[in-house]
């Protein structure tokens, strides 16, 4: 499949499944589910994995949408240094994670996704893949040279390669009226 | 790697000719509630009902079918027949009915605005009755995008529903004392196994193994499994990087669909029979539950069935429907496609120009291209570059991904010597299907805007103008066309500056250089660039294109282009089509709106994929 980066479609997969936890365990906590425990620890459980996955990763070709306002997330994780960049460490993460929502039904289904979550990001990690965050760019200025400071007083005698070659079969649109004289008189 | 396609630019930071996502279906909505209740400008909204009337319209029917079949199925749970399910759910039984009977129209919905033959074909026939009907189809993949995201919505309040459900079930089951009734009710049926109303058969168990020892909990589990990995994988991100995860998940659809026919075959939602609401009438005997099926009391032991399962009747048509658009394109794909020329043209682009037998196309339509030796299962939709008038068709391919590098290889691109006509490598072509560029030569004045490779269909429009109008003298019913080309680099303009070229020159000889009028706006140069083209402001052929016409910079004031135009010709409707970035869409939209006053009506139109 050529040049697929699996962590970006594990990232998505991850946030719904985070999501879904979220909702299952609120459902199994205000509907005082038997298990209701389980339904706390699924709340937990999915904010936290909400807020891990929220703020995608550079994709190491091609440029990276990010999340809005993901960049307060992208410090936080970041600030993890190797925990979060390594998808091994993401993988087995979330496989125990999603363990505890197994026993109760409403957090259930939160608890196979975030599993088959944590499958996309053992291929990813498997495939040499890392996370890498998404930083505003800082445009760097090159240094002004020096020659720049004394421009040339006569413009150059020719016009530019360019326009030779393009427009060879139009000598009278391609003729080039030097502003300034050339001559010395 | 999504290639490049119909103008698609991966790389682009603005997708291109995108097929109108999400934010164009919360705009519509937005701008009907705005519009309705501001009495500010009514004109405005007036031309807004002409421009997007029919989809709201259809917008509304739809939200209103769906509200209706919610009401109806949840108050259907409310009758005396169900009586006794309620005594054991309340009100989450007909907040589980209500969402499962919405699920079933839009689940029939879904597959139809996929069907893209049939839609060609429809498209076809209504465009003989209305203009603005047909132009209505080529939203489909937005109203499938809507529906999809109703059974996303729906699935949601009938699985939460549903867990209650069970819940309440496993409670019934779990309170074992014989002068409480919801336990009585679970109680019958213990024998013979078929007249019960609890579908937990004992309190031994627990809701998680209930459900998947249920037909109706493994399927459910199972297709909204499929349904979530759908939805992930056709994220926006996903499906323009990385289109093959997206194509092949959503292909789980099929498992989807078998698995919703037989969610319902264990007919797990059970209400009283018939016969059984003669001799149990649940008003009078529901009290005196402790006397049921005893001699002196008149209330006989309740018995209970389920629904026969109802979904087939919904989905099996469009099942069908989609079956043979899938026939149909294996067939046109398996016709013989021979590949005539094959153009390399610089800035990495590729000509690839065909014949097939019985092809008959139209200005701006697109096919399908598959070549089985680059890759078996991928198709990829490429604008036609030719005109209809010519005896071959053309689609100009832009090498940007994995898919495209092999078929520039296959077809000698890396060589340098000729290539043997039977070395081309076979491909094959579903196609062509219609976009909104058909109707271009039904107004009168128009306006054609392309962004960047964006101006690939309007490539097409202007050839078969030339041949038209030039060619065989015929009268056409456009009798101006003003061209807008906007372009962020100045490589892309190789091939379209020669068909520019030549038409310019066509035009000049023939003595109608004022039926096109065409702008070419560089919108984005390097420094270095810009020192050279201001000292060749003055010569006679454009520096970058070499056209007559002369290259114009940054972005056009399309207030004063609109107002120009409007002045221009007056009392006649004005088609605007579009092939760019979203956001030129919004502003073009805009123009239209605004400048359609007195009798010039601008009409917009966005080429969709």
């Amino acid at each position: 499949m050529g040049k697929i980066e699996w962590a970006m479609w594990a990232n998505e997969q991850a946030l719904a499944s985070g999501l879904i936890l979220l909702a299952g365990g609120i459902v199994g906590v205000a509907g005082q589910f038997r298990g209701w425990e389980f339904a706390a620890y699924a709340v937990a459980a999915g904010v936290f994995v909400c807020l891990l996955e929220y703020p995608r990763s550079k994709r190491a070709k091609g440029t990276s949408v990010e999340r809005s306002g993901q960049y307060c997330f992208t410090v936080c994780v970041k600030a993890f240094g190797p925990l979060t960049r390594n998808y091994y460490v993401r993988a087995f993460l979330h496989a125990a994670i999603c363990v505890p929502g197994g026993f109760m039904l409403a957090t259930v289904l939160g608890c196979v996704c975030l599993g088959i979550a944590s499958l996309i990001y053992l291929a990813a990690a498997i495939r040499g893949e890392h996370w890498e965050p998404i930083l505003p760019r800082k445009d760097v200025r090159k240094p002004v040279a020096e020659s720049i400071k004394n421009p040339p007083q006569n413009p150059p005698p020719r016009p530019p390669p360019e326009t030779r070659r393009k427009q060879a079969k139009d000598l009278e649109g391609a003729a080039y009226d030097n502003p300034s004289s050339v001559t010395d008189d | 790697m999504k290639d490049e396609h119909r103008p698609h630019q991966p790389s682009a930071t603005s997708s291109f000719c995108a097929n109108k996502s999400s934010s164009e279906s919360r705009k519509l909505f937005i701008l009907l509630i705005t519009s309705v209740y501001t009495n500010r400008n009514f004109l405005i909204m007036g031309n807004f009902v002409a421009n997007e009337g029919l989809s709201i319209f259809v917008i509304l029917v739809w939200l209103g079918i769906n509200a209706f079949l919610f009401v109806h199925f949840y108050m259907a749970f409310l009758v005396d027949r169900w009586f006794y399910t309620r005594v054991l759910l309340g009100q989450a039984l007909s907040w589980a009915r209500a969402p499962a009977a919405c699920l079933n129209f839009n689940c029939m919905l879904i597959l139809l605005p996929v069907c893209r033959n049939l839609l060609s074909f429809l498209r076809g026939s209504i465009q003989f009755c209305s203009r603005t009907a047909a132009r209505q189809l080529d939203r489909n993949l937005t109203f499938h995008k809507l529906v999809a995201y109703m059974i996303a919505f729906h699935t949601a309040v009938h699985i939460i529903a549903h867990l209650f459900n069970f819940e309440f079930f496993m409670d019934a089951q779990l309170n074992r004392n014989s002068s409480f009734l919801p336990f009585v009710l679970s109680e019958i049926g213990t024998d013979d196994n078929a007249s019960f109303l609890n579908p937990i058969r004992s309190n031994e168990t627990n809701p998680t193994i209930v459900m998947f020892t249920t037909i109706a909990g493994v399927t459910g589990v199972v297709i909204t499994l499929a349904l979530i990995l759908i939805i992930t994988s056709s994220m926006e991100v996903i499906r323009r990087s990385y289109f093959e995860v997206f194509w092949y998940t959503h292909h789980l659809f099929i498992i989807f669909f078998i698995g919703l026919v037989f969610h319902g075959y264990g007919r797990i939602v059970r209400g009283q029979t018939a016969g059984s609401q003669q001799t149990n009438k649940p008003h009078l005997c529901a009290d005196r539950f402790e006397d049921w099926g005893k001699n002196e009391s008149d209330c006989a032991v309740p018995e209970f069935a389920g629904n026969p399962p109802g979904t087939w009747k919904w989905v099996l048509g469009p099942m069908i429907l989609y079956v043979c658009e899938r026939l149909v394109r294996i067939y046109r794909s398996h016709q013989k496609v021979v590949i005539t020329k094959v153009v390399m043209h610089p800035s990495k682009t590729l000509e690839l120009q065909m014949r097939k037998k019985g092809f008959h196309m139209e200005v701006g339509q697109y096919v399908f291209i598959q070549c089985p030796s680059v890759s078996r299962h991928e198709w990829h939709p490429f604008t036609l570059t030719s005109a209809p008038e010519e005896d071959y068709f053309s689609a100009h391919i832009r090498i940007v991904g994995d898919w495209t590098q092999a078929l520039y290889e296959a077809c000698g691109g890396d060589k340098t010597e000729t290539q043997e006509a039977w070395k081309l490598p076979k491909v094959a072509i579903d196609g062509p299907f219609g976009t909104a560029s058909e109707d271009v030569f039904r107004y009168e004045v128009v306006m054609l805007v392309g962004a960047g490779i964006g101006v690939t269909p309007f490539a097409s429009i202007l050839k078969s103008v030339w041949y038209k109008r030039i060619q065989n003298n015929q009268e056409v019913f456009t009798k101006k066309i003003y061209f807008y080309w906007l372009c962020p680099e100045t490589e892309a303009f190789e091939w379209f500056a020669d068909l520019l070229q030549s038409l310019e020159r066509q035009m000049a000889e023939k003595d109608v250089a004022n039926f096109l009028s065409y702008n070419i706006y560089l919108t984005r140069w390097k420094e270095t660039e810009a020192a050279h083209f201001r000292v060749h402001h003055e010569a006679e052929n454009d520096p970058i294109t070499g056209l007559k016409q002369k290259t114009l910079y940054g972005k056009p004031n399309w207030d004063n282009e609109f107002t120009n135009i409007a002045s221009k010709h007056p009392g006649t409707k004005v088609g605007v089509f579009l092939c760019g970035p979203p956001q030129l869409g919004k502003s073009l939209e805009k123009q239209c709106l605004s400048h359609t006053e007195g009798d010039v009506k601008f009409i917009f139109n966005k080429e969709n994929f």
